[in-house]
């Protein structure tokens, strides 16, 4: 594929200069930078799931090109740099470790435009966008409370960092709405990537008393470890239904179509800006997976959860909140700030064990 | 099934494949060669097996694939170490690079589907029984074969005759050489017998740990192998030891995670090395014993002078 669009832009160029200026609509190249191979089946699977959207909505009007299983950041730089040296107008860095590399070649590439996911730094040229995980861990809170026998969900973190504490805390909120005491247990794995210790630490959830197997590490094995044992479970950045069809009551997924869509459609229209994007449900780019496994009610309170967030009338983490030591966090009514949410190191209330740091 | 007997059950799992891959990495090392390509060639092994099983549908046959595909890569190793005289270091290394690019490649069509199961045994009656029903007598065939392995690498190491030039060929290749004895060709099967439990270790992670095809799914388990043979100083009865421990506290440190025992989790993911390697070290606290068990060839290559 990416041979493929290589050549294509070779011979695109060579028919550009052959034509001259007889050709006004070249199309827009767009180029993608990933972190891990596309076929991981995880994050960067979906990025590329959006890319080939873009092909198929824009048709000849835009020709994509992707380098996947960069190394952040040793490798990024000159990536980076090979993009926009060889006439793209836009260009995705789909991982955090790609912030200063992007920032660097976008000082010297002014005319090409940046966008870098999950960072926080930003230039005239460079966009960064996001996306709140964390509100459809609100929404598999809920479904695992109502669904729960034992009133306990077992947990699989890959590493004790906000974003993943904000999505443990999220769910907690969510469970707690229906069983204001549900348990949650945890083990970390010290890894993202490790098919065989995430099984393992799903195994001794769920020996332990665990009914739920919620993870935030990035293979199916745990989902695969759900079927086996008969509890539910839910799939971590795509659809993973296949690996649990009997256990799998819906999915995170991020979905970068719509936003990718709009900033292509932004550079063709002149009217990219450089902004920075945390979008959820509203913003369409997360989702939850098609409902399986789970009861007509649960679906009910799933929707109308997903519905508020998709309106934009619901903040998973609107108060009264306390924070683990009891101490008030939110007041009635408030809602978290994005600054205290982006650097959460702490648990709400109910969490038994405590934070490693 | 009670706790007791799911928490053996995982710990079976979760040591298998290291005993796989570490018994056969012990028999290289011990006639004088050191292959660091254990985790190249047992994920190529793991791509091999679930391709296989995925295309036939039988898991069996995905598991003799395996076989082969590990030995492949080991041929490719011997051929360039023995052979041709590379340095066995810096081969081994790009053998692991080749390997996880390579199975990488070969299973990109595979990502995303759940995979065929390896079944395990039922043996009427004695599978029924209670507690070691399952836990003894209901296993897949690969960890009665991880067994199996361990018992037939002591008996031929130590008991045959065989066993005794292949100790000598890597203890010292000049003498064995001079007795008349082919070096490299020992040298060569011992690699091929290494390549083969890598890739029977890959097939057991694809097929029976976690029945899915992932890239760097080994997740450095072929490096853990790797140390555990010199850990357990090249005896196999300590290797079974070094695995099982490792696969033991791996799995009790998850269950004191989730009990919420208040140590922080750094700490215990680093348990499983630290326990291992302690508990090792005391064994083989005897250093004349210790020297007599280490292959005094080891990594040296051969060049048969007449």
């Amino acid at each position: 594929m990416r041979k493929l669009s290589k050549i294509a832009a070779a011979v695109s160029l060579a028919m550009g200069v052959a034509a001259g200026p007889a050709l006004a609509e070249d199309p827009l190249k767009v180029g993608f930078l990933y972190v891990g191979p596309v076929s991981d089946f995880g994050y960067s699977y979906q990025h590329d799931q959006a890319r080939q959207y873009l092909e198929k909505e824009f048709g000849d009007k835009i020709e994509t090109t992707y380098i996947e299983n960069v190394t952040e950041p040793a490798d990024a730089e000159r990536a980076i740099e090979r993009l926009a040296r060889s006439g793209h107008e836009l260009i995705f860095t789909t991982s955090f470790g790609f912030m200063n590399p992007t920032l660097k070649v976008a000082k010297r590439f002014p005319d090409v435009k940046f966008e870098h996911a999950t960072g926080y730094k930003r230039a005239k040229n460079v966009s960064t966008y996001s996306a709140r995980f964390y509100e459809a861990r609100y929404v598999m809170g809920q479904i695992a409370a109502s669904e729960s026998k034992t009133g306990v969900a077992g947990y699989v973190a890959a590493f004790p960092i906000p974003e993943v504490v904000r999505g443990m805390n999220s769910f907690m909120l969510g469970a707690q709405s229906v069983n204001p005491d549900f348990k949650i247990k945890i083990i970390w794995a010290n890894s993202w990537y490790d098919p065989g210790r995430e099984a393992d630490a799903a195994k001794a959830l769920i020996d332990q008393g665990a009914d739920v197997i919620v993870q935030h590490t990035d293979s199916p094995a745990p989902l695969q470890i759900a079927q086996e044992r008969g509890v539910l479970t839910f799939g971590q950045a795509s659809d993973m239904i296949k690996f649990a069809p009997e256990a799998q009551a819906s999915a995170l997924v991020n979905d970068w179509k719509s936003y990718y869509k709009n900033r292509v459609e932004a550079v063709m229209n002149d009217t990219w800006e450089s902004s920075d994007t945390w979008g959820g449900f509203k913003a369409e780019m997360v989702r939850m997976a098609p409902y399986a496994n789970v009861s007509e009610e649960t679906i009910k309170l799933a929707n109308e959860t997903v519905a508020k967030l998709e309106a934009g009338e619901f903040h998973p983490f609107t108060g009264p909140v306390m924070k683990q030591d009891g101490s008030e966090w939110l007041k009635e009514g408030e809602t978290a700030d994005d600054g205290t949410l982006l650097g959460m190191n702490f648990y709400v209330k109910g969490f038994t064990d405590s934070l490693p740091n | 099934m009670n706790g007791f007997e799911a928490l053996v059950l995982t710990i079976i799992t979760a040591s298998t494949p290291l005993l796989l891959a570490a018994i056969g990495e012990l028999v290289v090392e011990r006639s004088g060669v050191l292959n660091l390509g254990v985790e190249g060639m047992m994920i190529v092994g793991a791509v091999a097996a679930f391709g296989v099983a995925h295309v036939t549908g039988s898991p069996l046959l995905g598991v003799v694939a395996a076989l082969f595909a590990g030995v492949a890569m080991s041929v490719l190793f011997g051929v360039l170490t023995l052979n041709l005289m590379a340095n066995q270091v810096a081969t081994g290394l790009a053998l692991t690079i080749l390997g996880l690019g390579l199975s990488g490649m070969i299973g990109e069509g595979f990502i995303g589907e759940p995979g065929q199961r390896l079944a395990a045994l039922h043996i009427p009656v004695l599978s029924d029984l209670p507690l070691v029903g399952s836990i003894v007598f209901s296993q897949d065939i690969l960890v009665y074969a991880s067994i199996a392995l361990v018992i037939g690498t002591y008996h031929f190491l130590f008991r045959t005759r065989s066993g005794l030039i292949l100790r000598a060929v890597g203890d010292n290749h000049t003498s064995a050489h001079a007795l008349g004895y082919s070096v490299i060709k020992v040298r060569f099967l011992a690699v091929m017998f290494g390549g083969a439990c890598a890739g029977l270790a890959g097939a057991y992670l694809s097929l029976a740990y976690t029945p899915q095809w992932v890239e760097g799914m080994t997740a450095g388990r072929g490096w853990i192998a790797l140390a555990l043979v010199v850990f357990a100083s090249w005896r196999p009865n300590r290797v079974l030891i070094g695995a099982y421990l490792f696969g033991a506290v791996s799995i009790l440190q998850f269950h004191a995670q989730a009990a919420g025992i208040g140590v922080p989790s750094q700490l215990m993911s680093a348990m499983p090395y630290l326990a291992t390697i302690i508990v090792l070290i005391i064994i083989s606290r005897n250093v004349t014993l210790t020297k007599t068990n280490t292959p005094a060839c080891l990594g040296k290559a051969f060049v048969p002078d007449r």
